[in-house]
């Protein structure tokens, strides 16, 4: 991080509850440290933007406390925590210009009319829109309205900036587009960001590190890379990514290698990452890409699979297969040009390494 | 432009008639079953709305019954000179027995005289005495005599002049009167102090309709507010409170603030009771203007509330939300994001309420008293006592015109697109 300018927040045991029959957020505990770009990523229902909520300040934590900069934060009223936030649908101000709606935050902070004037621009400038100043936002394109909301959520300078699900309404170009754009401007101002999505290719394009949330609790926080390469549970692997995933019991334990008997018999070694015992029920969990059609005899697994469907993508070609009792088996093959031949029927081996292939708890 | 014409010829469709003749046929069938199907309204509103205004407008300027009755006279009068200080001579006495004579006959002498008597009072009395008296006169004259014989006031100039100022078949009088002035024989001017009373009355409406639209306003932006930001289910209950008043009869609801806010009434007893006056010093708060902006500020505010509450309904919580974040506190955010959003809700609920109220009858009539009546309550009274409708036509076009000048001025001010119902 080239300068931290950010705000450091800490979640201590907060719980959530709004009819006080059951949980919405589940004891959560999460340090963000200065200049973080952080997404909560999970389902809806998961409790991201319950959790967003209650740290900019609209939903009371039911037990628990928050604290931004090592200061509690639960009584501060949302208006004087000085947090910039994005939301869905941008929420910019009907009424005013799109100057007027930048330079409301500093007008309400009691800042100088030719600094209001100088930030505005500024902000208009970073997010590239100088000659809209006087536009109403009703005249904008979604992707402008977008990049004011970001600029006025900066304008006044936060330590720490909240999106809830900014891109959500944008065509996919667009959004792609405007990943890189906040991408960007987070290195470059060095601020905190607590990013919310739903979207996972979002987390992964944009954040320093990605929490996701399932049923109240977060299931796994850890870089993007780790998530897709290390998923710590079932749930994770499924909702990163594109994931493989084959039932079976653990028959042997080795270190930290386990050997898995699939329930048609099939046996596979897979890295322990999420089983205790022998005789546990497990789920495995292998990537698409990393399912070998050359394969060679001292691979770690290998399985014959019958080819049921063929996808041409392009780049890629996605095989269905039915591998060990499991038809909706995906193998991505990477477009080469050369002339492998693969026809629905054929019945093909194919092998992964067992680092690939992770034994996860048991998938419902 | 050059899609019309190529090459400088029309463009035909495929059988070579014009486009645009081809066009319009097929549009024909359309247009015309749309205006069947507003026909029922639209000639219901004609005949209902459009006809009695314009005839309304006409009757204001309306005086066709001094030539009609004293066509002759009318003539004759002509070459009188109203400023010569003199009363006419024979030859407009001779017109006038003619007329009188078939007048009598007709019996049409003794409405003249009421439309006269508007103007100067005894023109009545001087038009029955003379119908009862025009058998008796000799036919051969001098009329001049006769008629003087039977009522002096033939001799006088002003009735005369009266009878000349009104011969035109189009008059000024009935909006003169309207405006507190008359004509006389040295043009127009206005009436002594003491007979002014029309432009108070305008004055005074326009005044209790301000206020009651601020009331309205005041009293229903915090329940259209609550409405707006409740849960469904409980605002759907105050909703139909605030319904609940259009489901009973005007009447009782006037009647009812009778007994709350009479001397003797509910109001007053418990004020009395808890000792917050005394016995002598109860309020007065019916039969005056309190009453009449109370009573009516009652009945308007659910058409002050709908309208507020149906803008409110579609501005975001978001919006304030955003202010918030952005470091507004509660007033700021209210006062600065959501009450802009809300204006085209206040403009349509107070043009609304307003023209409402400046036109009201019932209830100024039944709680106003003397002190809280309006001009319509005036114009009804021409209407069905006094009978004189050229007045009340009058009076009723002024109102018209003063509702019409204060909506261009509110859009000239708040501007018409900013007013939503819903």
């Amino acid at each position: 991080m080239a300068n931290t300018r950010g705000a450091a927040v800490k979640y201590d045991s907060v719980q959530k509850s709004y009819d006080g029959e059951s949980l919405v957020v589940k004891n959560l505990n999460l340090d963000i440290p200065p200049g973080e770009f952080l997404t909560m990523l999970g389902p809806s229902g998961s409790g991201k933007t319950t959790c967003l909520m209650m740290l900019a300040g609209f939903e009371p934590a039911t037990h628990g406390e928050i604290y931004l900069n090592d200061r509690p934060i639960n009584n501060v009223p949302p208006h004087k925590r000085g947090i910039g936030m994005v939301f869905q649908n941008y929420a910019l101000f009907p009424h005013m210009t799109v100057a007027e709606n930048l330079a409301f935050p500093l007008q309400v902070r009691n800042v100088g009319k030719a600094d209001q004037e100088a930030k505005v621009k500024r902000a208009l400038e970073m997010v590239e829109l100088g000659a809209f100043g006087n536009r109403r936002p009703a005249q904008l394109s979604g992707g402008q309205q977008q990049r004011v909301a970001v600029a006025r959520a900066l304008v006044f300078d936060p330590e720490l900036v909240l999106m809830d699900e900014p891109l959500g309404a944008l065509d996919k170009q667009l959004r792609e587009q405007m990943q890189y754009e906040i991408k960007h401007i987070h290195e470059n101002l060095g601020v905190t960001v607590v990013y919310v999505t739903h979207d996972q290719t979002e987390a992964l394009t944009m954040s320093d590190r990605v929490a996701v949330f399932n049923d109240g609790v977060i299931q796994q926080l850890s870089t993007p890379d780790d998530l897709y390469e290390d998923p710590q549970n079932s749930f994770v692997a499924q909702f990163i990514g594109e994931n493989n995933k084959l039932d079976g019991k653990v028959v042997d334990i080795q270190g930290e290698e386990c050997l898995v008997e699939l329930d048609d018999g099939t046996k596979l070694k897979a890295d322990k990452v999420n089983v205790n015992a022998v005789g546990d029920r497990t789920t495995l969990s292998l990537r698409p890409e990393r399912v070998e059609f050359d394969t060679t005899d001292d691979m770690d697994n290998l399985v014959n699979g019958r080819i049921e469907e063929l996808i041409y993508l392009g780049d890629h070609i996605r095989v269905r297969m039915n591998v060990a009792g499991n038809d909706e088996f995906i193998i991505k093959v990477r477009n080469r040009g050369e002339k492998r031949k693969l026809d629905v029927g054929e019945t093909v081996r194919v092998g992964w390494a067992l680092n690939d292939c992770k034994a996860l708890d048991a998938a419902g | 432009m050059s899609d019309t014409t190529q090459d400088g010829q029309l463009l035909t469709t495929a059988d070579g008639k014009p486009l645009k003749a081809s066009l319009a046929k097929a549009l024909r069938r359309e247009k015309l079953r749309a205006l069947m199907l507003i026909a029922p309204l639209l000639i219901f509103v004609l005949i209902t709305f459009v006809a009695p205004i314009a005839d309304m407008l006409f009757r204001s300027v309306e005086n066709g019954i001094v030539a009609d009755t004293l066509p002759k006279t009318v003539v004759a009068l002509e070459a009188w000179d109203s400023t010569s200080g003199e009363a006419p001579d024979e030859t407009v006495f001779a017109a006038l027995y003619e007329d009188m004579v078939i007048a009598v006959d007709e019996k049409t002498h003794t409405r003249l005289g009421s439309r006269l008597n508007y103007e100067e009072s005894g023109i009545s009395s001087l038009f029955r005495k003379t119908g009862r008296r025009i058998k008796r006169m000799d036919e051969a004259g001098p009329f001049k005599e006769q008629f003087l014989d039977a009522d002096k006031d033939w001799g006088t100039v002003e009735t005369w002049q009266v009878l000349k100022r009104y011969s035109p078949r189009i008059t000024s009088g009935y909006f003169l009167n309207s405006f507190d002035a008359q004509l006389t024989a040295d043009g127009v001017e206005m009436k002594p102090e003491d007979e002014r009373i029309y432009m108070f009355l305008f004055g005074r409406t326009l005044f209790l309709s301000i206020v009651i639209t601020i009331s309205c306003l005041l009293l229903g932006y915090p329940i259209a507010f609550l409405l707006a930001a409740l849960p469904l289910r409980t605002s759907n209950l105050l909703m139909i409170l605030v319904l609940l008043p259009f489901w009973t009869s005007l009447l009782v609801r006037t009647s009812a603030w009778k007994v709350l806010l009479q001397q003797q009434g509910v109001i007053n007893d418990f004020l009395v009771w808890t000792g917050l006056i005394s016995e002598a010093g109860r309020l007065v708060m019916i039969n005056n203007q309190t009453g009449t902006i109370i009573a009516m500020t009652h009945i308007l505010l659910p058409f002050m509330i709908l309208p507020l509450y149906s803008v409110m309904k579609t501005i975001s919580p978001t919006y304030v939300r955003a202010a918030k974040s952005l470091g507004a506190n509660d007033w700021i955010s209210f006062w600065r994001v959501y009450f802009p959003q809300s204006v085209p809700g206040i403009g349509a609920g107070a043009v609304l309420v307003f023209i409402l109220s400046i036109g009201y009858y019932i209830t100024p009539e039944l709680v106003g008293g003397t002190s809280g009546i309006f001009i319509s309550n005036r114009i009804a009274y021409h209407i069905s006592s006094s009978l004189n409708w050229g007045l009340a036509a009058a009076l009723g076009t002024l109102l018209l015109v003063a509702v019409m000048v204060l909506f261009v001025v509110y859009d000239k001010i708040v501007g018409i697109d900013n007013v939503k119902l819903g």
